[in-house]
């Protein structure tokens, strides 16, 4: 007799932003079986690809996610650049290596807010998401946008940087810089979360081979790739950085990759800001050949892939998109199973499975009295805390 | 490796059946296959040559299907692509290739169900991005798909 229990989770549940649905099959404690049902937002972009002309595609495809809404238009137009052989002028390869390098800096300030939460450390979910402010405001200031930038065209890009705003940008960093390195020692240093995190949900470097897993879940077993080294496009030949990788593929080491490269990026932005050159931003190519052609891209994820076949009119024939959750996702087979359950949620948020997060607070018109600062929130947040305290006395 | 030696290697290795070959860039090529060789070349491009695979893209090619897998040597920079064409569009199958690599389990599952291929030797074809009432025989990434009719009285 078997005395497996199924555990359903979602597909709307509040441990995920997107709609997932997993079925963990549980022998007490431990998951001894576990299977994934996607697609409750599966949106036909492919399909509605072939219809738009190579222009809108790139919004399109930018419309993908909220997080590597610069990943995916650069994976796109690098396809397109890859058929026509559109040379791209070099100021705007360094534009697109910084907002590329931007992009992974926010995304991986958010990932590790997300598992914060995930193990109830709300703590750093709570540092995190404070810190990675400056890199949306830096955002802004590049690309007029905090998310969904519509910064990238076939040829280059559509917005200089200016002169004055590197000052700015440069502050920024520094400022960036200094939190993130109290983080680093706050969560690499805190024996709890060595605890919690070290030993658990380990991928092997095998099976990270096997599954061609890709960006940090694979360099964090110990698999030495990246697709700016390997496949260099942009501007990353040209810049000193290094691949961070770990040999100990569990989640800690995932964790520390991710903080590492933050480092990394930081540096590589500088870089570009000191090398990048005068010059003009876009070659304005045209039109677009018949024939195929791939982009492949560094997102924060991993390799994203974008295969199209143009047949010399204004649209797509095949516009093949490969986001990089894609091949990490079933890697969770490796992962989660022999696990105790409890664990099973950091394992499966280790991948960092894509969420969209466009949501911003807009504040339209600056009048209005109830709009509230950094410093108002916390003296509201003490204030309730001393009438909760007056309320039920110290405990 | 540099594409020409990786080239040379293949045709030394398979001879006539490859029966094409576009060089696109020195990091660049597609490389025409019979679709019956398939595991052949993947075992030999993935397992002996340490290609990763990045994803295998369907296409409709109105006369009829094609299968590109796509590989990626990191070590040296270059990216393939396998062509299979398939041109019985009425009952395309092709060998799986999830026994040499478990990083194609679902894009043969997502080629199953967009494009109607039959993956021979892969039993796990259960949807994964469509619904599970989606009508059988109807696949979307098909050129002579229509999309249904929205019925406004219904909604």
């Amino acid at each position: 007799m078997s005395h497996n229990a199924h555990v359903p989770i979602g597909p709307y549940h509040p441990l995920q932003e997107e709609p997932e649905f997993y079925k963990l099959v549980v022998d007490g404690e431990k998951v001894v079986d576990v299977d994934v049902r996607i697609g409750y937002n599966h949106r036909g972009i492919e399909k509605l690809s072939e219809s738009k002309s190579y222009d809108q595609s790139i919004f399109l495809v930018e419309r993908i996610c909220g997080i590597c809404s610069s990943s995916h238009p650069i994976a796109c137009c690098q396809a397109l650049e890859d058929i026509g052989g559109v040379e791209v002028p070099e100021r705007a390869l360094y534009i697109r290596s910084i907002c590329q390098e931007l992009e992974r800096l926010h995304s991986h300030m958010l990932w590790l807010g997300l598992a914060g939460h995930f193990i109830g450390y709300n703590t750093v979910f709570m540092w995190a998401w404070k810190y990675r402010e400056p890199i949306c405001d830096i955002m802004e200031t590049v690309t007029g946008n905090r998310q969904n930038y519509a910064m990238h065209k076939v040829g280059g890009v559509r917005r200089d940087i200016e002169r004055e705003h590197v000052s700015y940008i440069l502050k920024r960093l520094d400022e960036f810089i200094k939190n993130i390195s109290i983080l680093k020692g706050a969560v690499l240093d805190d024996p709890v979360l060595h605890e919690r995190l070290k030993g658990i949900g380990i991928l092997t470097k095998e099976d990270a081979i096997d599954y061609a897993a890709i960006g940090p879940v694979a360099r964090a077993s110990g698999v030495d790739i990246d697709v700016r080294r390997d496949h260099p496009y942009g501007v990353y030949d040209r810049i000193k950085w290094n691949v961070v990788t770990q040999e100990e593929g569990d989640v800690f080491a995932k964790t520390v990759v991710r903080i590492l490269e933050l480092f990394e990026s930081v540096g590589i932005i500088r870089q570009c800001l000191d090398k990048m050159p005068e010059g003009p931003i876009d070659s304005n190519p045209k039109d677009i050949p018949p024939g195929e052609g791939i982009g492949q891209i560094e997102a924060p994820r991993g390799e994203c892939f974008h295969y199209i076949k143009s047949d010399g009119t204004n649209s797509p024939v095949r516009h093949k998109v490969r986001a990089p959750t894609y091949m990490n996702f079933p890697t969770f087979r490796e992962t989660v199973i022999g696990e105790t359950i409890s664990d099973a949620t950091i394992i499966l948020a280790a991948i960092d499975p894509c969420y969209c997060c466009t949501e911003r607070m807009l504040i339209v018109d600056g009048s209005d009295k109830n709009i509230m600062g950094a410093e108002e929130l916390i003296r509201l947040s003490q204030e309730k805390t001393r009438l909760i305290k007056d309320k039920y006395g110290e405990r | 490796m540099t594409m020409d030696e990786f080239l040379k290697n293949m045709s030394g290795k398979f001879g006539v059946n490859i029966l094409n070959v576009k060089k696109v860039s020195n990091k660049r090529a597609y490389i025409d296959i019979y679709p019956k060789d398939i595991k052949g070349f993947v075992r030999y491009i993935f397992k002996d040559l340490s290609f990763r695979f990045d994803t295998a893209s369907g296409v409709d090619d109105f006369n009829a299907l094609e299968i590109l897998y796509h590989f990626s040597h990191d070590p040296s920079g270059i990216t393939i692509s396998l062509r299979a064409i398939l041109h019985d569009k009425q009952d395309p199958h092709i060998d799986t290739i999830t026994d040499i690599t478990r990083s194609a389990w679902w894009i043969e599952r997502e080629l199953h169900e967009l494009f109607g291929i039959e993956f021979n030797g892969n039993s796990d074809m259960r949807p994964l991005l469509l619904p599970d009432d989606w009508p059988k025989g109807v696949y979307p990434l098909r050129k002579d798909f229509q999309p249904p009719k929205r019925d406004s009285r219904k909604e």
